[in-house]
C-alpha cells in the first residue's frame, strides 16, 4: 500500500511504521524479475525487535535503536539531539562540510527535481517516505526552528515542525534510507545536496549520540582501528591468508606468484579493500599476477590499517574517517613509497583521494593513484600480452558511485574492457550518469534485522533493472554473462542480490572484478581464469 | 507620492545590496570544506569534460600540469543562467513556468539597467543628450519592461499553480513560497498596468530614472504605477534575506562544492587554511570521539579510540 504521508507524520507517537511496502507497489522488473508474485515475500520484521527497538519508520530497521524507558529519558534523548544539531552548525564541530551543509539548508526551493534522479525514490514506487527532498525537510526546518532561532515568522517562511523522540528515531532510522550516491545533487538546478543532508544527519547521530550501524562502526571502523582491518584480520592473518592466494594464484595461472611485503623504497604501495581478501581471493591475486608480470615495483603494508583500505568513517563520522585516513598515509610514509595505489574498492577510493585530501598535510600528503588508472596505463603500456578472445562472452560494466560521480573515473575501466572484451556492452545510464548498486554507504554490509530484504527490493531495484536490461539480448542460461563490478561493496551487494533472485542458477549471470578479466585474457596465463562457478 | 518612490527605490536598493552582502560574506567566511566535487567537472580538459572525467584518470597526475578549462565552465555557466539547462534536462514540467519567470525577470533588470545608463549618461555628457540614439534607447528598454513584466508575471501565476496543484510541491510549499509568488505578480502587475494606462501628463520610466538621480519632487508619477515601483523595490530589499537569493547560493554551490577539485599541495595555501581548522575544539558529546573540550582536531584525529581503550 502506498499510503500518503506528510511531514508532520516523522512526529507521530504512534510506534507503528509509517508506510509499509508490498510487491505491488515498487517499481516493476524486467524478465524473468516481472512478475511481482513470483518476488520473494518479505520478510517481516521479528516481533523481538518490534518491541526493543525504534522501528517506527517503515518495513525495516537498521540501527537497533533501544526504545527508551521511561519520559525522562526520551526527554534526555531529544535534549543530547538539540545540542548535536547545534553543534553541526559551528565551524568548530563541523568545518569538514559547514559551507556545503548550510547552502543546502537555505536555498532548498522545494522544486522536487532531484526526486527524479533517486534510485530508492523510483523503485519504492515513488512513496513519499523515501522522496530525497523529505529527509531533507526535516533537518531544514529543524535548522530555522532550533538553530537559527524559529518563531512564527520563522514559521511561516521555512515551515514548522514538532521535535520529540519518535521524530529523532525516525530521522535516525532514515538517514539509513540514502546510498549517499548524490545523484540526486547532480540534477537540483541550485545546487543543494540530499546526499549531504543524510550524511552529516548521520554524523550528528554517531558524533553526539553514538548512534550509528554496528556494521559500520564497532564491526567496522572500531575494529579496522583495533587490529588492523575491519574484516578482523591482523597483519599475522593476512599475512598467511595473502600467502595462501599466491599459492593458488601460482597453481591456476602457472605463474609463480610472491606478493612483497613491506619493501621499503617500492614505487607502489598497494592497498586493497580486506573484504577481497577474504571473499574475492582470485581478486587480490589477479592484481599480483598483473603487477608482477608488468615488473611494477610495489609492496602490500602489514602495519594497522595498511592492508585495508575500507574507510568506513567516509559514510558516518569524521573522527573516525579522519583516523582511519590518517593511519593508511601514514603506512605508506613508513615505507617512503613513491604512491598509494588503491585496489577495487569505490568509496576508498574517494575517502583516501578525495575526501582525505585536505586532512593529509605535509609529510602524509603522499600521491594517491586510482588502481584502475594504473592497470589501464599497464595495458596500454604493451608489457602485458593479452589475447580477447579469452573473454568471448558478454559483459557489462557496473559504476561504482564513489569512483564516477564522485571521483570522476570514468573511462580507465572502459579503455580496459573495450580492448579486452569484445561483447562489451554499457548499461544505460552510466558513467557519472550511473544508478548506485543499492549496497552503497554501508548498505552491502548491514545484514541485520531484515535490512537486507529491504536493499534487495528497494535500493539494489533500479541497478536490477539495469543489469538485465543490458543483458537482454542474451539472458538464456546457456551464455554465460559477466557483471563487471570494480569495487568490493558493490560486489557484496551483487552477490547477495543476484542470489536472492537466483540469477546465477537461471540465467548465469555472474559478477567479478576487472583484474579477473584481464588475468583471464593474458596470453602467459593457464586459460580458465575466471571460475564459472558461483561462489 | 514621488518622493516615496524615491525613497522606496533608494531605500530597497541600498537593502538589496547591504542583504546581498551579507550572505556572500556569511558563505565566503565558513571554513573551506573537505573535497566533495560531483562530476563532470567542466574546466576539466576538454577531452574529460565530454565523459565526466578528472584528472584522477591521468597517470601520476601530481607531476602534470592542472587544467584551467574556464571556457567550459562558462559553456555551463551561461545555458544555465539564461536558459535553466538543468530544469530542462531534469525537470522539463517545471522548466516552462520557471524559464518564463526568471527570463522575465532578467528582461526587467536589462530594462532597469538600460533606463539608469539612459539618464544617467547624458547628465554627465549634456552634449549627447539630443543624440536619436536615446530615443532608440527608450524604444528597446520600453519593449524589454514591457515583455519582462508580462513574462515574469505569467511565469509567477504558472508556479503558483503548480505549488498549488501539484501534489509532489504541495507538500514542501510552505505559506512563504505563496506569499513570494504573489508579491511579484502584485508588484509587476501594478508597474506594468500603472505604466500602461498612465497620463500622458505623467512621467515615464526615463523621467522618473531622472529624476530619481536628481531628486526632482515635481514630478508626477501615476499612483498605480507608483505603487507597482514602491512595491518592486520592497520586493528587491526583501529577496536577499529569502531563499530567493540562491542566485548567490549558485556561485558558491558550483564554484566552491560541485567543481571545486582543487587538490590540496604542500606548502599551498588549502594546507595552511586547514592547519587553521586543525586547531579548533570539537565538543562533540559521543565517547568514542573523545572531545573533551581540550583536544583540538588535530589531537582527536591522531588518537586511536581502539587501542585506547584497549590499554
Amino acid at each position: 500500500m502506498n499510503e500518503h504521508i506528510d511531514l508532520r507524520d516523522m512526529s507521530q507517537t504512534k510506534r507503528d511504521p509509517l508506510i509499509h511496502l508490498e510487491n505491488t507497489d515498487l517499481m516493476p522488473l524486467p524478465a524473468p524479475l516481472d512478475s511481482p508474485e513470483k518476488d520473494h515475500a518479505w520478510a517481516a520484521l521479528s516481533q523481538q525487535a518490534k518491541d526493543k527497538y525504534e522501528c517506527g519508520l517503515d518495513d525495516t530497521c537498521a540501527l537497533n535503536l533501544p526504545q527508551p524507558k521511561t519520559p525522562e529519558e526520551e526527554k534526555q534523548l531529544v535534549g543530547k539531539f538539540l545540542s548535536g544539531l547545534e553543534k553541526l552548525f559551528t565551524k568548530e564541530n563541523n568545518w569538514t562540510f559547514l559551507q556545503p551543509l548550510l547552502l543546502t539548508m537555505e536555498h532548498c526551493t522545494g522544486c522536487q527535481t532531484c526526486s527524479e534522479a533517486c534510485h530508492i525514490f523510483e523503485a519504492s514506487g515513488r512513496n513519499e517516505l523515501y522522496r530525497p527532498t523529505y529527509r531533507s525537510e526535516i533537518l531544514r526546518r529543524l535548522y530555522f526552528k532550533f538553530v537559527k532561532g524559529g518563531g512564527l515568522v520563522s514559521a511561516w517562511q521555512h515551515g514548522d515542525i514538532e521535535l520529540n523522540w519518535p521524530l529523532v528515531a525516525r530521522l535516525a532510522e532514515l538517514s539509513y534510507r540514502c546510498n549517499l550516491c548524490r545523484r540526486c545533487a547532480q540534477t537540483c538546478p541550485i545546487g543543494c545536496d540530499n546526499g549531504l543532508v543524510a550524511h552529516d544527519l548521520r554524523k550528528l547521530f554517531s558524533m553526539e549520540m553514538g548512534i550509528n550501524s554496528k556494521e559500520c562502526h564497532d564491526n567496522g571502523s572500531m575494529l579496522q582501528l583495533k587490529v588492523g582491518s575491519s574484516t578482523g584480520m591482523n597483519a599475522a592473518v593476512v599475512k598467511d591468508n595473502i600467502a595462501f592466494i599466491d599459492e593458488d594464484t601460482s597453481e591456476k595461472t602457472g605463474i609463480e606468484v610472491r606478493t612483497p611485503w613491506d619493501v621499503e623504497g617500492a614505487d607502489v604501495l598497494l592497498i586493497h579493500n580486506a573484504g577481497e581478501i577474504m571473499a574475492w581471493p582470485e581478486n587480490p591475486g589477479a592484481f599480483a599476477v598483473i603487477l608482477n608480470q608488468a615488473g611494477i615495483s610495489w609492496t602490500m603494508s602489514s602495519e594497522l590499517c595498511g592492508y585495508d583500505s575500507i574507510n568506513y568513517g567516509l559514510w558516518y563520522d569524521d573522527a573516525q574517517f579522519a583516523r582511519v585516513a590518517i593511519k593508511h598515509a601514514q603506512a605508506a610514509q613508513k615505507l617512503k613509497v613513491k604512491k598509494i595505489v588503491l585496489g577495487e574498492c569505490g568509496h576508498a577510493h574517494k575517502a583516501l583521494s578525495v575526501i582525505a585530501d585536505r586532512v593529509l598535510g605535509g609529510e602524509l600528503n603522499i600521491p594517491r593513484e586510482s588502481g584502475l588508472t594504473f592497470l589501464r596505463d599497464i595495458v596500454k603500456s604493451g608489457k602485458i600480452k593479452f589475447d580477447p578472445s579469452r573473454n568471448n562472452f558478454p559483459v557489462t560494466m557496473h559504476d561504482p558511485c564513489n569512483l564516477v560521480r564522485l571521483m570522476g573515473v570514468v573511462e580507465p575501466q572502459r579503455e580496459i574492457v573495450r580492448e579486452l572484451c569484445p561483447q562489451f556492452r554499457e548499461m544505460e545510464p552510466h558513467g557519472v550518469n550511473n544508478y548506485c548498486c543499492g549496497g552503497g554507504s554501508g548498505f552491502a554490509i548491514m545484514q541485520g534485522n531484515n535490512f537486507p530484504d529491504w536493499r534487495f527490493h528497494v535500493s539494489g531495484r533500479k541497478k536490477m533493472e539495469q543489469v538485465l536490461n543490458a543483458f537482454s539480448d542474451c539472458l538464456a542460461p546457456e551464455i554465460p554473462k559477466y557483471l563487471c563490478a570494480p569495487c568490493s561493496n558493490c560486489k557484496g551487494q551483487f552477490r547477495d542480490m543476484l542470489a536472492y533472485y537466483g540469477l546465477w542458477d537461471s540465467n548465469r549471470i555472474l559478477y567479478g572484478g576487472l583484474v579477473e578479466l584481464m588475468v583471464n585474457a593474458m596470453v602467459d596465463v593457464k586459460p580458465g581464469f575466471i571460475d564459472w562457478d558461483w561462489h | 507620492m514621488t518622493l516615496i518612490v524615491y525613497i522606496a527605490i533608494y531605500a530597497g536598493l541600498l537593502i538589496f545590496l547591504i542583504g546581498c552582502v551579507r550572505r556572500v560574506r556569511q558563505y565566503a567566511r565558513t571554513p573551506i570544506h573537505l573535497r566533495w566535487e560531483l562530476y563532470p567537472v567542466p574546466h576539466e580538459a576538454p577531452d574529460r569534460v565530454a565523459h565526466g572525467g578528472s584528472y584522477f584518470e591521468t597517470g601520476d597526475w601530481w607531476t602534470k600540469p592542472q587544467h584551467s578549462n574556464h571556457i567550459g565552465e562558462l559553456r555551463v555557466m551561461i545555458p544555465e543562467m539564461l536558459f535553466l539547462k538543468g530544469l530542462w534536462e531534469f525537470n522539463r514540467r517545471l522548466w516552462v513556468p520557471s524559464f518564463l519567470f526568471h527570463f522575465g525577470l532578467y528582461l526587467l533588470i536589462g530594462a532597469i539597467v538600460l533606463v539608469g545608463f539612459g539618464a544617467g549618461f547624458p547628465l554627465l555628457v549634456p552634449s549627447l543628450a539630443t543624440s536619436g540614439f536615446w530615443i532608440v534607447l527608450a524604444g528597446v528598454y520600453h519593449i524589454m519592461a514591457y515583455a519582462g513584466a508580462t513574462i515574469s508575471v505569467a511565469g509567477a501565476l504558472l508556479l503558483f499553480l503548480r505549488r498549488a496543484t501539484d501534489p509532489a510541491l504541495k507538500n514542501y510549499t510552505k505559506p512563504a513560497d505563496f506569499f513570494n509568488l504573489v508579491f511579484f505578480i502584485v508588484a509587476f502587475g501594478l508597474v506594468a498596468a500603472g505604466y500602461f494606462a498612465r497620463s500622458p501628463q505623467s512621467a515615464g520610466v526615463g523621467d522618473v530614472a531622472r529624476g530619481l538621480l536628481r531628486f526632482d519632487r515635481t514630478l508626477h508619477v501615476n499612483p498605480l504605477f507608483g505603487l507597482g515601483v514602491i512595491l518592486s523595490s520592497a520586493l528587491a530589499a526583501y529577496i536577499p534575506f529569502t531563499h530567493m537569493s540562491h542566485f548567490i547560493a549558485k556561485y558558491f554551490t558550483y564554484h566552491a562544492v560541485r567543481w571545486d577539485d582543487r587538490p590540496n599541495v604542500r606548502g599551498g595555501s588549502i594546507e595552511s587554511a586547514v592547519a587553521e581548522y586543525l586547531t579548533y575544539r570539537p565538543t562533540w558529546s559521543a565517547a568514542h570521539v573523545g572531545a573533551d573540550g581540550k583536544k583540538n582536531w588535530l589531537d582527536v584525529a591522531t588518537t586511536n579510540p581502539a587501542q585506547e581503550v584497549r590499554k
